[in-house]
């Protein structure tokens, strides 16, 4: 038997026979865990913003996984988790209902007529 | 305050957190899932962090040597762990099992040592007592899981590996010769205390868990006193290694 080499320690310690290649068992698919989608709240009082994924076979564990996964660095206060099947989103074949929406700069913040008004005190107030 | 059975008290409680977080960062890439495996090896090094923490007191406040010298260089029979933390992994049924029961230990320890009347304990206690709830939170619900609504396999599997962890188990409160005067100058609260505590909170998870305790088990005993498994010094010898090479070196 040919010991497979390696620089971990802890393959060495295994004693893997490296000329016996074991058989690859294809695996079913979709045998993952399902997902939980995680928010993450920074402060008291912030919006929890929503920042990825984790696999977990219950909401329990998924908290669990999120705490470590997107909760390990920086401030956290809080998070949620939420089974992905709980999201009820729209048909991706549906965002031609936005296509307008671009177009429609009265409703920017930045059409609203007291923006001149603003422009004119600022000016006012430098020329005073 | 008995400065002697104080220091022997920390020895005991760094060595331990410095093992069992070798231990666990033996894990690391080879977790069972990605997430998983993310969150072990936090564990591991939260657990690391500890053993700095309580080396950084006993050279602050007991005259040893640096943080770095006591864990990297000291001789087996110096090292104050229990056998427990000392075992191999073996499969993550065993790792998991010892987690939980480790960790309740820690839970207890550590919250008897909130109201230390030996103040850079008590302030540790403080800071680190999120982390160890966390920790004690992630095992448990790893073993109620695995117990209670796992399949007939997970089952045996969680029960074969408390029968196999629980001499052991019982052997982290080894009596110490310290015990009396940590208690009397309330340090700590003892071995003896510390043991039906943590009985207490175990027994109640393994109802939960549907796991039945080991009645006739033999503690094992000897680390606090110096006496090792075969598996210590491999380990001090794989983990001290890149040290040895050049303790001066940065990384």
């Amino acid at each position: 038997m040919a010991r497979m080499i390696s620089l971990d320690p802890r393959v060495m310690r295994m004693n893997i026979d490296a000329d016996a290649a074991p058989e690859l068992e294809p695996k079913s698919e979709l045998d993952q865990f399902q997902t939980y989608e995680v928010f993450h709240q920074a402060k008291s009082g912030a919006h929890h913003v929503h920042v990825g994924v984790v696999h977990a076979p219950n909401a329990e564990l998924a908290l669990l996984m999120a705490k470590e996964q997107y909760g390990r660095r920086g401030q956290t206060v809080n998070m949620w988790v939420v089974n992905t099947r709980d999201i009820v989103a729209m048909e991706t074949a549906d965002a031609d209902v936005f296509a307008t929406t671009p177009e429609k700069t009265y409703r920017d913040v930045g059409a609203y007529m007291v923006r001149n008004k603003v422009e004119a005190y600022k000016k006012q107030q430098k020329e005073g | 305050m008995n400065a002697s059975a104080c220091r022997d008290l920390i020895f005991r409680l760094s060595d331990d957190e410095l093992i069992i977080a070798h231990r666990h960062s033996e894990w690391t890439g080879l977790g069972p899932l990605l997430e998983e495996d993310i969150a072990f090896s936090s564990i591991a090094q939260d657990k690391l962090g500890h053993a700095q923490a309580l080396y950084t007191i006993l050279h602050e406040h007991f005259g040893e040597a640096d943080p770095d010298t006591l864990a990297f260089m000291r001789a087996e029979p110096y090292m104050k762990c229990c056998h427990f933390v000392e075992l191999p992994n073996g499969e993550y049924d065993f790792s998991l099992m010892r987690h939980f029961l480790f960790d309740a230990a820690e839970y207890v320890r550590w919250t008897a040592l909130t109201q230390s009347s030996f103040e850079p304990l008590a302030k540790l206690a403080m800071k680190i007592r999120g982390e160890l709830k966390y920790h004690l939170y992630h095992a448990q619900t790893w073993v109620k899981q695995l117990g209670a609504q796992g399949s007939e396999e997970s089952h045996a599997r969680m029960q074969t590996a408390l029968r196999e962890a629980w001499p052991y188990a019982l052997g982290m409160f080894e009596a110490s010769d310290h015990d009396a005067a940590l208690v009397s100058d309330g340090v700590f609260i003892g071995e003896e205390q510390a043991h039906n505590d943590w009985l207490a909170f175990v027994r109640n998870t393994m109802d939960q868990a549907t796991l039945i305790l080991p009645e006739d088990a033999e503690p094992v005993y000897g680390g606090r006193k110096g006496y090792h498994t075969d598996h210590l010094q491999p380990l001090l010898t794989e983990m001290t290694e890149v040290y040895r090479i050049d303790p001066s070196a940065e990384w």
